[in-house]
């Protein structure tokens, strides 16, 4: 869709035009791909490594299991992709999710909840009941947040704000203040190991096909887009935006519940001040990173799992580099301005000396304000 | 009225936006102690000539001059600051604060910096009271109805000393005795010499308050005469502009089958009885039958919009019945009366109808998907044939299904909203002013899909602020003034444009 | 050419004919949030009152402790009232405090740098930090809320940039001007801290109500389109909102460190939900244009009355604050829609 215009992107040099323009036309033309500073991003990022990790490509096999550096970026990122990628429909319906990281508190303590007060905790239904109730708990906040938005019309950003400072506390309130250790075989399992791979791959992986299958296999995506797009045009189409808004913030609980489930039981405990602390602001940096606007409309489930993965391997290499990890943080503030910078129209215009938006080969040039 | 230099002074004004050419080298003139009607359908170029003299546009070509001097207005603040100070179509107030600051906000009266609170509420009293009018200048501006916002803008405006005064249609939310007090003032303002600039759809106020005027059409100048130069029929006549010979053909044709039309005694399709919505438009009662053409005329403001939206379940209703195919309705969503076989094109089609971002197929699709529910999605296959198909009948350029909505021209982008009603195979479609802005070409194919749609047997509400094609396209002419339906006849020969003129313009049915 | 002089000959208005009716109109009443609030306040305090009565509840300095126990929340808040009247939001508002509380530490304790010559520094950086988000939301037209946490994230790994670890302060200045009480009747005292915050309210209420700046930021939050076509400055009164949005969370920064005497990366983490709550309690719309400085007051006041009542009962577990925090928050949302929704 978005290449279209880039055929004729090359015509703004055609007047000087000689074969040296026409490599460059073709640069210019992969470097408007939305995914491409992204992806020279994260190959950049891998290279830094090089250096000091001379084997960080390398994937081995140790007792059975697949290890590697790589392997473990993706481990610990695994629960990031998830909450990115229920983020990025909140977002293509130009919402917004604050309460993602509380969300995973929740999530996750309930889960351990129950399994500490199960009589058996090491029984394969403990498990299962486990994820039911955590998934349950996801889903809930992500109808609360559906309700505050879709129904009653307030702000998203203001609606899940509200979850956002309540929820941490709910999750404590379910922890007793505590952090949730819980002893069972079952319930590691869940974030333990599938065969040679880890089951946050698997299961990030499972949620992003089932997503992209949901959206972009049934018409649910581009009713998403179309509600993101503008939406009173969508209604006055037909659309029923409160039921689609309300999908894409339940969907969002449960993909934050399901990092929850991951993350508790990687570690076989819940702390509910620390679990999924800072996700929402991952989430929404992956996003972006990945080509979404935060505007709605068109989104990009692909971008962002490639955004999330800049943003965990660029966490990997500073903590190869020794640089604390909360300076992370800088890094990531950066990189979240300069790419809404680079979003945005008049920044463009202004700073760049680029036209808004692209070429492209019709009469009419982009309709931005009548 | 002898000829003074004009206070100000627009010359060879050219405004072009992606889609359109909104002001195609524009002169205008705005003599000092006259009241000057700007005037021209939706889409003449009024408003965006009023944005480019204050300051909140740009032209690309053109100069203005101001008491001679040419002057460059990059923000609202500058052309206010040089003298130009305007009343808009909204009121551009902020409501949040007291009528007093609204009115004195850039000007407070201050000691070292501290604003002086009792002087000015005092100040801003004093006037308010030499307008005659009764508010408590401390309370907030909210706290009145939108017609007292009105004039307390007109207030805040001539409590400029400006030498210029434009109002864009300031009277649509006054009543008979506001208007009547602001037409006063007007006229004191011009005595004084201030040159006002006065932008009305009220015809009849023109020939009250007015001196001269300028007519604009399709972003031109067609005519600049003295008021009492011209008189009403031949104003409508300048700025609904002459029709195109080439669709004569289309209103015989059209003409001789309404007589049968109305005859047929064929149930009517969807019917409404007393439908109204208070501040939208007063309760109506309506018919519409399988394959007519129910035109709608009357000018901008006159409630054609708000009455389609009623139909559609865009607004609901809070009076009357509705029904269809003799089954009475409530259209609690736009989705229920899609449900009903009822489509409509809004008059908007930036805000109302396009997604775009969303490629052309997918805007054409849309209305069936919404339809069918996002579990059920229309095969890749069928959704290429449909769109394709669709695309080639309606003529959309470019014949691309991948190109993002946005970048269509505007008649394509119309073509592309008619396909997506049309995909759904509507039985009745609402069409709101399917022909504004765009070019000459598309708006004939238009109006032909019209007579062939009705043909078909499809029944349709059409929209239009230009009466030659209304008179041309429906088999039963409605009019509307004043947010009230005052007539409806069948169409024929006998029904010429000057008694629907005049109905337009005086609102009495003869 | 002349004002315009217009006639005086009609009739003099009646004065307010045209303005509703006083208690029709409550529930439309900009002051509703703020009378909820105060009757909240005064609620808790009597429920307190009559419960923990034993505990001294009553005593003064059960109040005046609400004051030097919150001084930092209350200076933060002010600053978010600033950009939520002018219909922004201001997420750094934390990190800004936490960088604070570090910068000052490391420069005073292991520097040795003059107190003096630190706060303002502090305060500088702070202005400057919230300058330069204003631009760049009103310049490229970015939404605050993602430039603000952009900030958010900034200046929070800032603070780990300054030093990894918290720092303690044992500098005589500070230790001094900690210890620093204000005797009150009634056996009562206020910290400086709780001095220094009630002075930069009382400023606040002053430019607010009593300026143009003031009055141009509510100008902004009832309609910026409108602000602008009435020459309103809107660049400069956005950029202004937030670098005293910036400067308030700097000067929070320096109250925190007075009051806990150290510095930390954690320091203030998820400040700016309290204080943000706190401004919507004390009845500002979220919306923008509407709402009143002291209503902030009222704000931190059930805030930190909130705070004060579980730490009397006792059992009640910490957790409960934020619970109860975003509770009231949600409900004066919902008052918000259900004010706004009467109003139309």
């Amino acid at each position: 869709m978005n290449t279209v215009g880039t055929e004729t992107s090359g015509t703004d040099t055609a007047t000087s035009g000689a074969s040296g323009n026409e490599a460059l036309a073709r640069l210019r033309r992969a470097a408007s791909h939305r995914l491409f500073w992204p992806a020279v991003i994260l190959v950049g990022l891998m290279l830094v490594n090089l250096p000091s990790t001379p084997d960080y490509f390398s994937i081995g096999v140790r007792h059975g299991h697949l290890y590697g550096s790589l392997i473990n970026i993706l481990i610990f990122t695994a629960p990031q992709i998830l909450v990115g990628v229920g983020l990025t429909l909140v977002i293509a319906t130009s919402g917004i999710d604050l309460s993602v990281g509380a969300v995973v508190a929740i999530a996750g303590t309930a889960a351990c909840w129950w399994v500490v007060h199960a009589s058996d905790q090491n029984a394969a239904t403990t498990a299962l009941a486990a994820a039911g109730i955590g998934l349950a708990a996801g889903l809930a906040c992500g109808a609360w947040n559906g309700f505050f938005v879709a129904r009653m019309g307030v702000q998203p950003i203001v609606a899940t704000l509200t979850l956002m400072v309540a929820g941490r506390g709910v999750a404590q309130l379910i922890g007793n203040g505590q952090i949730i250790t819980v002893n069972s075989s079952s319930y590691a399992l869940i974030g333990g190991w599938w065969g040679p791979l880890p089951s946050g791959i698997l299961i990030a992986a499972a949620v992003v096909v089932l997503t992209i299958l949901l959206t972009r296999r049934t018409a649910l995506g581009m009713l998403i887009e179309a509600v993101g797009g503008n939406a009173e045009a969508a209604r006055l189409a037909g659309v029923r935006a409160t039921r689609i808004k309300m999908t894409a913030y339940i969907f969002c609980g449960f993909c934050a519940a399901a990092a929850g489930l991951l993350l508790t039981s990687n570690t076989s405990s819940a702390d509910a001040n620390n679990s999924g602390l800072w996700y929402e602001l991952y989430g929404i940096l992956a996003v972006v990173l990945g080509g979404t606007s935060l505007a709605g409309g068109r989104f990009h489930i692909g971008g962002t799992v490639l955004g999330a993965l800049v943003i965990g391997t660029l966490n990997n290499t500073l903590f190869a580099l020794g640089v604390p990890s909360q300076s992370n943080l800088v890094f990531e503030g950066g990189v979240v301005i300069v790419v809404c910078l680079l979003g945005s129209p008049k920044f463009r215009t202004k700073v760049l000396n680029l036209r808004p938006g692209r070429r492209l080969p019709v009469p009419a040039a982009p309709t931005t304000e009548a | 009225m002898t000829d003074p230099s004009p206070v100000l002074e627009m010359t060879g004004i050219t405004k072009q936006f992606p889609a359109v050419r909104a002001l195609d080298g524009v002169d205008f003139r705005l003599l000092p102690g006259e009241i000057h009607a700007l005037l021209g359908e939706n889409g003449a170029g009024k408003s965006t000539l009023i944005k480019v003299a204050t300051g909140v546009q740009e032209s690309d070509a053109g100069t203005i001059r101001l008491g001679g001097v040419p002057v460059r207005f990059p923000a609202p603040a500058a052309a206010q600051a040089a003298g130009i100070s305007t009343v808009y179509q909204e009121v551009n107030l902020c409501p949040n604060l007291s009528v007093a600051e609204n009115i004195l906000i850039g000007r407070e009266p201050t000691r070292a910096g501290r604003i002086r609170w009792k002087e000015l509420e005092r100040q801003a009293a004093e006037l308010v009271a030499r307008f005659g009018l009764d508010v408590d200048v401390s309370a907030p501006l909210d706290a009145y109805p939108l017609a007292v916002q009105q004039l307390v803008a007109i207030v805040r405006a001539a409590a400029v000393q400006a030498k210029v005064l434009i109002l864009d249609e300031p009277t649509s939310s006054l009543d008979r005795q506001e208007v009547t007090r602001l037409f006063e003032l007007m006229r004191r303002l011009r005595d004084e010499g201030v040159a006002i600039c006065f932008v009305t759809h009220f015809l009849d106020q023109i020939y009250e308050v007015c001196d001269r005027m300028t007519v604009l059409r399709g972003g031109r100048v067609v005519g600049e005469h003295l008021v009492s130069d011209l008189d009403q029929g031949g104003l409508v006549r300048l700025m609904v502009g002459r029709e195109l010979a080439e669709l004569d053909e289309l209103a015989d044709h059209v003409r001789t089958e309404s007589a049968q039309h109305t005859e047929d005694a064929a149930p009517a399709l969807l019917h409404a009885q007393g439908t109204g919505r208070r501040g939208g438009i007063e309760p109506f009662d309506l018919e519409v039958r399988a394959g007519e053409v129910l035109g709608l005329a009357g000018l901008l403001g006159s409630g054609r919009t708000e009455l389609a939206r009623l139909l559609f379940g865009a607004d609901q209703a809070d009076s009357g019945t509705l029904t269809v195919d003799g089954e009475a309705v409530t259209l609690r969503s736009p989705a229920d009366a899609i449900e009903r076989g009822i489509a409509f094109c809004s008059e908007d089609r930036k805000a109302e109808g396009l997604i775009p971002a969303l490629t052309v197929r997918e805007n054409i699709i849309l209305a069936m998907q919404a339809a069918r529910g996002w579990i059920r999605p229309v095969s890749a296959r069928q959704r290429d044939e449909l769109v394709s198909q669709y695309i080639t009948a309606l003529d959309i350029r470019p014949a691309n299904p991948d190109v993002l909505a946005g970048q269509l021209s505007g008649g394509n982008q119309q073509k592309l909203l008619l396909a997506r009603w049309l995909i759904t195979q509507p039985r009745l479609l609402i069409l709101d002013e399917p022909t504004r802005g765009i070019d000459v070409g598309a708006k004939a194919e238009i109006q032909k899909l019209v007579v062939s749609l009705s043909d078909e047997g499809m029944a349709m509400v059409f929209i239009s602020a230009e009466l030659e094609e209304v008179l041309r396209l429906s088999h039963t002419v409605g009019v509307l003034r004043d947010r009230r339906l005052v007539a409806t006849w069948a169409n024929g020969p006998e029904l010429g444009t000057d008694q629907v003129l005049s109905t337009i313009a005086s609102g009495v049915h003869e | 050419m002349t004002a315009p002089v217009l006639d005086t000959s009609e009739t003099p208005p009646k004065r307010a004919a045209d303005r509703p009716k006083r208690f029709a109109a409550l529930l439309g009443s900009k002051r509703l949030p703020v009378y909820v609030t105060a009757a909240l306040f005064v609620a808790m305090y009597i429920g307190g009152y009559s419960r923990y009565q034993n505990l001294n509840f009553g005593t003064g300095q059960v109040v005046a402790n609400l004051f030097v126990d919150n001084c930092y929340l209350l200076v933060a808040a002010v600053g978010a009232t600033f950009v939520i009247l002018s219909g922004g939001i201001d997420l750094s508002i934390g990190s800004m405090i936490g960088f604070t509380t570090m910068l000052t530490a490391f420069l005073v304790q292991k520097e040795h740098w003059p107190v003096l010559l630190v706060a303002p520094l502090a305060l500088a950086i702070g202005a400057a930090g919230g300058a330069l988000m204003g631009y760049v939301i009103h310049e490229f037209e970015i939404q605050p809320f993602i430039v603000t946490l952009a900030g958010l994230f900034l200046f929070r790994g800032l603070c780990e940039m300054v030093n990894k670890e918290s720092i303690q302060i044992t500098d005589h200045t500070v230790t001094r001007l900690a210890l620093f009480h204000i005797q009150l009747p009634g056996d009562t005292f206020l910290s400086l801290g709780a001095v220094l915050s009630l002075v930069v309210l009382a400023a606040a209420v002053y430019v607010l109500h009593h300026t143009r700046f003031g009055r141009r930021v509510y100008a902004l939050g009832g309609n910026e389109h409108s602000a602008l076509l009435m020459g309103v400055p809107v660049g400069r009164t956005k950029i202004a909102v937030y670098t005293v949005s910036g400067f308030c969370s700097a000067f929070a920064g320096l109250l925190f460190t007075l009051y806990i005497q150290s510095g930390d990366p954690l320091h203030a983490l998820g400040l700016e939900l309290d204080a943000i709550a706190a401004v919507v309690i004390g009845g500002t719309l979220l919306t923008g244009g509407s709402g009143y400085v002291l209503g902030t007051l009222l704000g931190v006041l059930v805030l930190g009355l909130i705070k004060t009542l579980i730490s009397f009962e006792g059992t009640l577990s910490s957790w409960w604050t934020k619970i109860a925090t975003g509770a009231l928050l949600l409900a004066f949302i919902l008052l918000q829609r259900v004010m706004a929704a009467k109003r139309r």
